[in-house]
This record gives C-alpha cells, structure tokens and sequence, in this order.
C-alpha cells in the first residue's frame, strides 16, 4: 500500500515537471553563454569588454567593421577616397540605412557620433581613436569627410573599433539601457543579471542573418557555466571560463570546441624605472628564466601560443622572437651575476583576477626562485591593481593581457605603467602612423617587435587563445576574436 | 505591549545609525576607484576626471554620507555607479528573486525539521533517532555548495528535470519562475533543515521531563498526541529564535547558491559591485539587508510575545 500510494502522488507530479520543461529551442534562434554582464549596453562609453560582446556588428555598427579574420571592411560607408596628403577621408555612406527606431541614418548622424566621441567632456574609453581628427564635415547626407592633423594609416583600423559606433542623438539619452543603432537585430529585452533578448531587424540595411534571434546568458561561475552548457540550457558559450573541462566537451558528439586566437598578448609586466629592473641585464635574465610551454601547459591547459615579443602571431606582419628569449636558467643565473646580483634579490608580484595571471604567477615564481630571485606574490582585484600598479606604478613585476589589437604603441609612452623610454622607438611608432604604404607599414612594425624584444621590456609569455565552445549544429561563430565581439550575423544552424 | 514595542523601535532605529556609519567607513575606504575601473587602462585623465565629476565622487565624503542618509530616509537609494540605473530599482528586481527563494527555502525547511524534530524526540534513544542524528549531522557538515552541485549534476544534467541554473523571470509564469528556484531552494533548505531539527529535538527533549508533560499523559493523551499538542508548542520559543536567524542568512548568505544557480539576487549583486567598486549599491544594498535583519529579529521578538502566554503579563 505505501508503495503505491507513493507511485500515485508522484506521477502527477513528475507530469508536471515534464510538461514545465522547456521545449528545445527553434533552430533559428540561439543562446549563448557569456561571462560577464555589461554594465550597460553603450559601447562608447566604458571600457568592459562586454558591451561589445553584446552589441558590436548585432546592434549598432560603425563605418568600418572587423570581420572573424580581422580584416576591416566596409560597413556603414561603403567606400571611401583618401586625398594624396592623406589628410582627407571622404566616406561616402550606404544609402537607406535606418535606426531601429525607423528614424534615418545619414551623415549628421556620423557627424553626431565622432564629435561626441572626441568631445572635452567625452567618457569615451578609447578617446586616443579620436584625437588627430581635427574636422567632421557633413558634404550631403551620403557623405561625410574627415580632416586629420597629420596622416593616420590606423584611421580605418579604429574606425572599426567598438568606440567609434554610430549612433543616434534623438535615443542617446536612454542608449545605456535601450540602445537603437542601425545593426540586423535589434535590442528586446534585458532581464538584469540574467539575459539579453535580441530579435532580428527586418529592415535591416545589409545581408539578413541567418538567426532570427538570439539571447545572451550570464553565468560568472566556471562551474555553473559547465553546467548549463552540459544540460543543453545553452547552445553555445564563448570563452568558456574552465579550460579544465574542455577535454570533456570535445570527447562529447553533442559539443565541439572552436579554438582560435585572441588580440591578447599575456605578458609579465616588468617596471622598468624600478631597479633592479632599469637594468637591461636583470631583464634578460627574467627572459631565460622563464619557461613559456611551462606556463601554458600549467596555466592555461595547454591553449596558447609562446610569443617573443608583444604582437600577435596571428597576423600578417608577426615576426617569431621567441629565440631571443629560450628557457636557459643557467644563462639567467650569469647574467644576473654580470648584473651584481649573483645572490639574487625580492621583488614584488601583484597578481590581478584572471587565472592566467593568479595561475601563471605561480609557475613563474617558482621558476624565478630557482634562478635566485625572490618574487613576493600578493592577488589583488582589479580596482587594487588599477590603483597601485597601473596607475601607482607601485610594482616589480605583473601579469597582465593586452587584449586592444595593435597595441604596439604602449610602448612609445613613457608614463605608461611598464615606464619603458626608449626615444628611437617613440620615433619609430611616430613615423609608423603617418605611414600608409602596407609593405612600409609592415617593416617598421617587425622593426618595432625586435626592438622591444631585445630590450627585453617585458617578459613576453603567449597570446591568449579564444576557447569556446559550441554544439555541433552552431556554424559561423568567430574562432579568432580580433576585437572583443560575438559576431551573430555570420552564426546559423547547420541542416 | 506598546512600552515594549516602543523600547524595541528605539533600540533598532539607534542600530541602524550605528550600522550606516560602519557600512559607509568601511566602503569608502576600499582602496580603487570606480571611474578608473569603469574605463579601462586605455581611458585619458581628463576622461577619468570627466566621469568622476558625473558619478560626484569628487564631493567631500561627510556631504556624501548624509546624501546617502538622506536619500535612503526618503527612499531614493542612489544611482548605481555602474549601471546608471536607480539602485532602489536594482535592489526590487533582486528581492524578487531573493525574497520568494529565502521564503521557499525556510517553508521547506520547517517543513522537514519540525516533524522530523518530533520523531526523534518521540524516538529518543532508539534506532530511528540515531539515524536522524546521524542525517543531520552530514546535513550540518556538508557545504550547501557542494551539495547544490550534486543536485544540479543529477537533476540538471543527467535527468533533464530542471535546468542547470538561471531565472527567467516571473513573467515567463509562476510556475515555471517557482520551477526554477527549487533546486536552489533544496540546495538551502536542507543543511538549514538539518540544524533546525536538531534544535527542535532538544527543546522537545527537555519539555518533555516538565510535569505538565506528564499530566498530559495522566488525562489520557497518547505519546504523540502529548507532544503535538503540548509539547510542540512550547519548544517553538528555541525553533523561531532559530529561524529568525536562517531568515536573515538565507536573504543575505545565498549568494554561493546564487553563484551556483547564475540567480539574480540580492547576494550576487553585492558580489558584483564590490569588485565593479560600485560603492553605492554595496553601501545601499548592505544597509538594507541590516535592516531585514534587524525587522526579522523583531518580529521574533513581537511572536515571542505571541508564543508565550508568561511574556504578556511580564509587560
């Protein structure tokens, strides 16, 4: 009797929970895990990767726009004329582009955007994009022209940056929470701390995408993300927080792994105003003494590619340094003799959030102690290590990832957190910008990588990988993140 | 009554001063600042002191404590720095997940331990309370993380019931948002069950050496009826002390649940902003949990009050 009078209640009950189930999602639409929220969803004005996450190529778009392979192409401009003194941009603009909220996009519009975006009191993130544009010019409302102070061969290239978006001035008050830009979906619903909503846009200007829509889903804990992804709550996850358990995902037929690369050169940050580490010789000991496959392998499970010098292997100018800095602890060990520190000496390690940097900074002080230098660790959040390494410079040595796509330039600013001050490189990036020539430019940023490289300005450890992972059936998502960005336009479900 | 009620106001309204002091000393402290952190390494000083003017952080702290004060007197609880949103509006979005699954999680609670109390207390000595001391020992000792995990692995994972985490919010339906908290409300109703039962068995144990115990049995009462009618009621002084208590955890401490479960609530959205440095909804958020700590106390206070005839007469 109990037996049955148990079977009885409980079958109503797991009726209801079958029938409460979520039916598996329409192929046409797509759930995709992220890490972090965005604060709020204005690309233009703040710093975290994740507004562009959400936003970028889905919801607003800029005159020019990166595609998965880096390469900048055409986006709200359809083609443009540069004068022969390459102080001159004419743009001239695609025709019947509409807002989300059906008003038009013309040139006022671009117009509206650069100059807030350069304005005195802009809260633009990355205002350096905009400086050197000294004119916006409305000529008619399919084009606009650009007046520099000196040539830019990077002008095109930051256009395309998340920053230099299109918007509209009759929605920019309430852009933070409900942003309307020109992008094939448009934004629904945001549940905060849960999810985005977005929805196609049928009148969008281009190629229509293939999803008819899609939602973003946070979920901050590594754990929680395996989950979810294992139940199937989520189609795909990009930059999944636990490489531990992507063995897992690849052994499983449900799940593939997209594995890519990043513009994020990880790097031991090395202050170079302080000693001992103003000596060159110091610094080059710090380079043999590190084992880079060491730290990928521990750190980062294996994913990661060794980089000599602060530039991504993954693009076409990229040189391979990592020569001048081979694993030698017994080289390391005579130089820092040479440099009078045959005893060795402490130094700090502040060790900001991310795993790559808590997880490596503990490889790299085991390998540092064993060639004599005591490196005193201590974690720090991101707000501390903004203030006292970033901003204080009150360090020896960091680890951090330089996510922003050629960003070489760092090291031509004096004050920037390393201290580096080397005036023939500051000349040589000088020179750099005002070219436009591609084979020139290539020279002179190989020139620029062996310069820092035989400096030894940093330790220079492996470009971050891009691991995502995906059910089988999702096809076009980015396997390279040349700017931080989940693309929706090119992703479908495979047949 | 009104005399002690009265006493009870006073001490909570000097309580809560106290608490706000403390609360703003403390956060204002921390070392970081909220605009360099919102934009980036890349963001030029005059941008950072552009943002600092807009989020008014330049304005001396004494004139921003009593802004806060004020604001909160009056309900406004401040903008987030972060999400530039009004934090009042921030915090209702999260009680509404907080507050049904701190509720679901103490009915479930109660639920088990008072009868499960009763049965070991009925059962003292004997196998059946051996093995309910033994239950709860592992429900006191095993992490509600960890156990939370578990469920999600056998539910979520494997057996498809439930979904691994998230909420979608109670305009999907009642059901389906209820649906979405039982897990995590299982993950913390049962350690707290656990606890809550070992205190109803020994407030039980003791009751039931009093002489009215005894009289009851005398009348005619069986063993059970004994305890269910006179028993019960008198060893609910300890439990609701109890209870008030895993209220005010369960509100404020589920935020390792909330990290399990990816839940928007009250807890995660501390955890954020302390690492965003989005000072004014740690400090507002913070302020407000204190209170409901202070509330909950109180009105056990108040059900004592209620529960125990002795109490009235005394005031």
């Amino acid at each position: 009797m109990p037996q049955r009078f148990t079977a009885r209640a409980l079958t109503p009950v797991l009726a209801l929970i079958a029938t409460l189930s979520t039916a598996s999602a329409a192929e046409t639409d797509i759930t995709i895990g992220m890490q972090l929220e965005p604060p709020h969803l204005d690309p233009t004005s703040a710093a975290a990767g994740a507004i562009d996450n959400v936003v970028y190529s889905n919801i607003f778009e800029g005159l020019t726009r990166f595609m998965g392979d880096g390469s900048v192409v055409p986006g709200l401009a359809k083609s443009w004329d540069i004068s022969d003194d390459g102080l001159s941009y004419t743009f001239h603009l695609q025709g019947d582009v509409r807002f989300h909220d059906g008003s038009a996009m013309d040139a006022a519009d671009v117009k509206f955007s650069l100059d807030r975006a350069r304005a005195e009191d802009s809260t633009n993130a990355q205002k350096a994009l905009f400086t050197g544009i000294a004119d916006v010019a409305v000529i008619d409302p399919l084009t606009v022209v650009l007046t520099l102070e000196a040539p830019n061969g990077n002008l095109l290239f930051n256009l395309a940056w998340g920053d230099a978006v299109i918007v509209a001035s009759e929605t920019i008050e309430t852009i933070k929470s409900n942003p309307v830009g020109t992008g094939a979906f448009r934004f629904v619903k945001w549940v905060q701390g849960d999810r985005i909503d977005l929805v196609r846009n049928g009148d969008y200007w281009g190629t229509a995408p293939a999803l008819e829509g899609a939602t973003f889903k946070f979920i901050s804990d590594p754990t929680a993300a395996f989950a979810a992804m294992m139940a199937e709550d989520i189609d795909a996850f990009q930059t999944f927080p636990a490489p531990e358990n992507l063995p897992q995902f690849d052994a499983d037929p449900r799940f593939k792994l997209l594995i890519g690369s990043t513009e994020g050169e990880t790097i031991l940050s090395t202050n170079n105003k302080m000693p001992p580490f103003d000596n060159k010789l110091v610094r080059q000991a710090l380079a043999h003494a590190i084992d880079r496959q060491a730290i990928i392998d521990g750190a980062m499970f294996g994913y990661g590619t060794p980089i000599g010098s602060h530039f991504a292997p993954h693009n076409p100018a990229y040189i391979d340094l990592t020569g001048n800095s081979v694993y030698d602890p017994a080289k390391a060990k005579a130089l820092l003799a040479e440099a009078g520190f045959a005893d060795g000496f402490t130094t700090t390690l502040k060790l900001p959030p991310p795993s790559y940097a808590r997880r490596g900074g503990e490889i790299i002080a085991a390998q540092l102690r064993a060639v004599g230098i005591n490196a005193e660790i201590s974690n720090l959040e991101w707000a501390q290590w903004l203030e006292q390494v970033f901003r204080g410079k009150d360090y020896g040595l960091t680890i951090v990832s330089h996510t922003e796509p050629m960003d070489i330039g760092i090291y031509a600013r004096p004050e920037y957190y390393f201290q580096y001050d080397n005036p023939a490189f500051q000349d040589l990036m000088t020179r750099l910008t005002a070219t436009a020539d591609p084979d020139q430019r290539r020279a002179m940023l190989q020139e620029a990588q062996t310069v820092i490289s035989t400096d030894y300005v940093n330790g220079y450890l492996f470009q971050l990988a891009a691991t995502s992972v995906a059910k089988t059936g999702v096809q076009g998502m980015w396997l390279n993140a040349p700017t931080q960005a989940i693309d929706l336009t090119g992703i479908s479900w495979a047949d | 009554m009104l005399r002690y009620s009265l006493k009870r106001l006073l001490s909570l309204g000097i309580s809560l001063v106290v608490a706000s002091l403390v609360i703003f000393a403390a956060i204002e402290v921390a070392p970081g600042d909220p605009a360099r952190f919102m934009l980036g390494i890349n963001a030029q000083p005059d941008t950072v002191a552009a943002l600092r003017a807009e989020l008014g952080l330049d304005v001396p702290k004494v004139q921003r404590y009593l802004a806060w004060v004020g604001g909160m007197l009056s309900g406004d609880f401040g903008i987030s720095y972060t999400y530039r949103v009004p934090v009042g509006q921030m915090i209702a979005d999260r009680m509404w997940v907080s507050l049904p699954l701190a509720l679901m999680a103490l009915t479930l609670s109660t639920v088990i331990a008072l009868p499960v109390g009763l049965y070991a207390a009925d059962r003292r000595g004997g196998r059946g309370d051996m093995a309910v001391m033994g239950l709860t020992q592992l429900g006191i000792a095993v992490p509600n993380f960890w156990f939370a995990m578990i469920l999600v692995v056998i539910f979520a994972i494997n057996l498809r019931w439930f979904s691994a985490g998230g909420f979608p919010g109670w305009d999907a339906g009642l059901l389906v948002g209820l649906k979405a908290l039982t897990l995590p409300a299982v993950a913390l109703a049962l350690p707290q069950a656990a606890i809550l039962s070992r205190v109803m068995r020994s407030a039980l144990i003791d009751i039931l050496s009093e002489d009215f115990m005894r009289t009851a049995r005398a009348k005619g009462l069986t063993r059970q009826q004994a305890l269910w009618r006179h028993g019960l009621r008198n060893a609910l002084i300890p439990v609701l002390t109890i209870m008030g208590l895993q209220f005010s955890f369960l509100l404020a401490g589920a935020i390792i649940i909330e990290q399990v479960f990816f839940l928007p609530g009250l807890g995660r959205l501390v955890f954020q902003s302390i690492s965003q440095r989005d000072l004014i909804v740690v400090e507002s958020v913070v302020m407000l949990l204190v209170f409901a700590v202070i509330v909950v106390n109180f009105a056990v206070d108040l059900a004592y009050v209620a529960v125990d005839p002795r109490l009235r007469t005394q005031l």
